[in-house]
């Protein structure tokens, strides 16, 4: 519009000279006044001063290769500790000589989160890399898995049912067959294998030796409970978020009450009301798994508070989006699936990832229950009378690890929006 | 007088209003609204602000929900039953006042998601007639980007595409205009002009009175929800019998 207005034959003048360069910037951010120049000197110096304490202590007087604590004392930073107790760190009470499942446990979870993070691969493909990356991880770790056919069915009825609520409308007829056969195998099944006319049979899978969760420890254990825990509660907490804003009064009250439990209670209480409680109200005779209720409860926490996040979001989109789906037609699951949800999580993206990160620290409270995660296994090197009196040694590198982790959560987040908000930036 | 000069008394209603009110909590926002739209008709509706103008379109395809009376389209009443609204709203389309696009969507997406979705149609078939809308509403180029790129007119052009891509019977038009520069009013009164022509049934929430002398069968005038005078735009404008109708046509037509 601007061009089709004449200005003349006046040229585009360069800015001033001062303002542009390294020197420019130097002079006008650092340097503008007495004041700020006085200031600059002074913070310099004093980042200065602290660099080269730590660096005197973790590096240049610090012993790698000490092979007790005695030997440690009077130098620097003790990092022989952790040379000695990395893989204890690490794998926790896992048997040793096994050290490598939990290794490659770790891998493929961390190549299973790389490659979710990949836009492209927000479809199908996903339920493929979770699919198989949950697989090996848990036969690593398990050694063993039997699988029951009652599973076997209720997955086939599950997928069946996913494909005919969202794909009924794209589907071909013969598609759509085979979601009616998945849901009519896994139902029937369902039915016979509960009233006895099916066997118990599981398909077992045992190419290794059985490791109970009990020993596992260390990095898997918290990456599992955070994995597994965000990967269950975001979905969950989008459908307590829904519910909280729909119109029928039972559910809204159900997630209302549901939330404002959950977020009035400490995630230590409810971690001991799952690991000593909840054992006291089954029926005797059944146990369920230590690391998997404090699993659970992890879910349960992480749902509440990211249902409140994505509320913030749902409740950021105007009514015209919501008018707008409804005038064309849609009805409550295509108004949600392809209109509110994209536009509302995209909105929420800084404080969920905030949230998430949140999450994978506060793993770290299992350990009140007994359970070993990183931040416990690094606590337990501690205790080893040989190398008493090292544990900043120890926790600074247990910060080191978390914060490699959350810092790249946060990079991630950064990269999510600008990918995201690409076309609809002006 | 319309352009489609036919007589209207032989021709069948396609949607009927008997006795509608509407409150919200104490306010009557609609009064006793009787009003039979023929096919192929064109109604304009003016008003002062709050006169329930808006309401009585948003409730034809239950944006807004009636209380008392009947609303019957092509034949069908509108109630509570899910299955009956989505039937109607399959048959009228709705152009809003915000434009209301998709803004994560790309043009082309925001016209082919209702065919696709509520139409089970064919990716690209639906394609095609989203690109030949696009087309008739001269902006065939802007398919690709998002609705933020687009200036306000041509939003309000997307977004009667988007309607029209239903294949509607009956088209709502919620103040198009108001939102718009002045500058790119005419773009999209031009679109509604030709839509008009080619013989859609058309109910529009309008101060436009250029737009209604040309192409509406029927002007009508509400005010504090109710009708209070309806006649063809002719007699309308220049003999206007209600003293509320004088006094509105007064001081809008001295405004322009």
């Amino acid at each position: 519009m601007t061009d089709a207005m004449p200005v003349g034959d006046r040229k585009p003048l360069a800015p001033p000279v001062d303002e542009t360069g390294a020197l420019g910037w130097v002079r006008k951010n650092l340097f503008s006044s007495w004041g700020n120049g006085i200031t600059t000197v002074v913070l310099i110096a004093a980042v200065l001063w602290v660099a080269s304490w730590f660096l005197e202590w973790a590096l240049f007087t610090a012993n790698f290769t000490a092979a007790t604590g005695a030997e440690c004392r009077g130098g620097g930073a003790c990092w022989a500790l952790i040379r000695e107790k990395f893989r204890y760190i690490f794998f926790g009470s896992f048997p040793y000589e096994q050290h490598w499942r939990p290794l490659f446990a770790v891998i493929t979870m961390l190549a299973m989160l790389v490659l979710s993070a990949d836009r492209r691969m927000w479809n199908w493909r996903l339920l493929v890399i979770w699919g198989v990356g949950s697989f090996i991880t848990f036969l690593l770790m398990f050694g063993q898995i039997h699988i029951p056919l009652s599973l076997i069915l209720f997955v086939a009825l599950v997928c069946g049912g996913i494909g005919l609520t969202l794909r009924s409308a794209l589907a071909a007829p013969s598609e759509r067959m085979a979601y009616y056969a998945l849901v009519g195998i896994g139902a029937v099944g369902l039915v016979l294998r509960m009233v006895g006319a099916l066997p118990a049979w599981s398909i077992a899978i045992a190419p290794l030796s059985y490791v109970e969760t009990s020993l596992w420890g260390g990095l898997p254990v918290t990456l599992i409970l955070a994995t597994y825990g965000l990967a269950f509660a975001f979905p969950y907490g989008i459908l307590l978020a829904l519910g909280r804003r729909s119109n029928l009064p039972l559910i809204k009250g159900l997630c209302v009450g549901f939330i404002e439990l959950i977020r009035g209670v400490p995630l230590i209480s409810l971690l001991i009301m799952a690991s000593v409680m909840l054992p006291l109200f089954l029926p005797s005779g059944t146990t369920i798994d230590k690391f998997l209720r404090a699993q659970v409860a992890v879910i349960l926490f992480a749902g509440a508070y990211i249902a409140e996040v994505i509320r913030g979001g749902l409740q950021s989109l105007p009514k015209g989006q919501f008018e707008a789906a409804d005038a064309m037609g849609l009805n409550y699951p295509q108004k949600t699936l392809l209109i509110i949800l994209p536009q509302a999580l995209r909105v929420v993206i800084p404080p969920l990832i905030n949230t998430f990160i949140g999450f994978f620290k506060d793993t770290s409270l299992v350990l009140i229950i007994g359970i070993f995660d990183f931040l416990n296994t690094a606590n337990q090197a501690l205790v080893d009378p040989n190398w008493a009196g090292f544990p900043g040694e120890v926790y600074l590198f247990a910060a080191f690890v978390y914060f490699i982790f959350c810092f790249s959560m946060s990079r991630y987040s950064k990269y999510l929006e600008f990918e995201l908000n690409k076309g609809t930036r002006r | 007088m319309a352009a489609t000069a036919r007589d209207l008394s032989k021709v069948e209603s396609v949607i009927q209003l008997k006795g509608v009110n509407k409150w919200y909590g104490q306010f009557h926002v609609l009064s006793d609204i009787n009003l039979d739209v023929k096919e192929g008709e064109k109604i304009v509706i003016c008003g002062p602000s709050g006169s329930g103008k808006s309401t009585l379109i948003r409730c034809i395809n239950r944006l807004e929900e009636h209380q008392r009376g009947d609303i019957v389209v092509h034949g069908v009443t509108l109630s509570n039953d899910v299955k009956n609204i989505e039937a109607i709203r399959r048959e009228v389309g709705m152009v809003f006042q915000s434009f209301n696009l998709f803004p994560h969507l790309t043009i082309l997406d925001n016209l082919t998601l209702a065919p696709i979705w509520v139409k089970k149609m064919p990716k690209k078939e639906a394609e095609e007639i989203a690109m030949s809308l696009l087309t008739r509403v001269r902006i065939p180029e802007q398919a690709l980007k998002y609705p933020g790129q687009l200036s306000g007119g041509q939003q309000q052009r997307v977004a009667i595409a988007r309607a029209l891509c239903m294949r509607p019977k009956i088209m709502l038009f919620d103040e198009p205009t108001s939102a718009l520069d002045p500058e790119m009013v005419k773009e999209v009164l031009d679109v509604m002009i030709e839509l008009a022509r080619e013989g859609m049934t058309m109910i529009c929430v309008t101060h436009e009175m250029g737009f209604a002398r040309a192409v509406a069968d029927r002007v009508i005038f509400m005010d504090r929800g109710e009708i209070v005078e309806q006649n063809e735009p002719e007699a309308f404008f220049a003999n206007p019998r209600n003293e509320r109708t004088k006094l509105f046509l007064g001081q809008i037509l001295h405004n322009h």
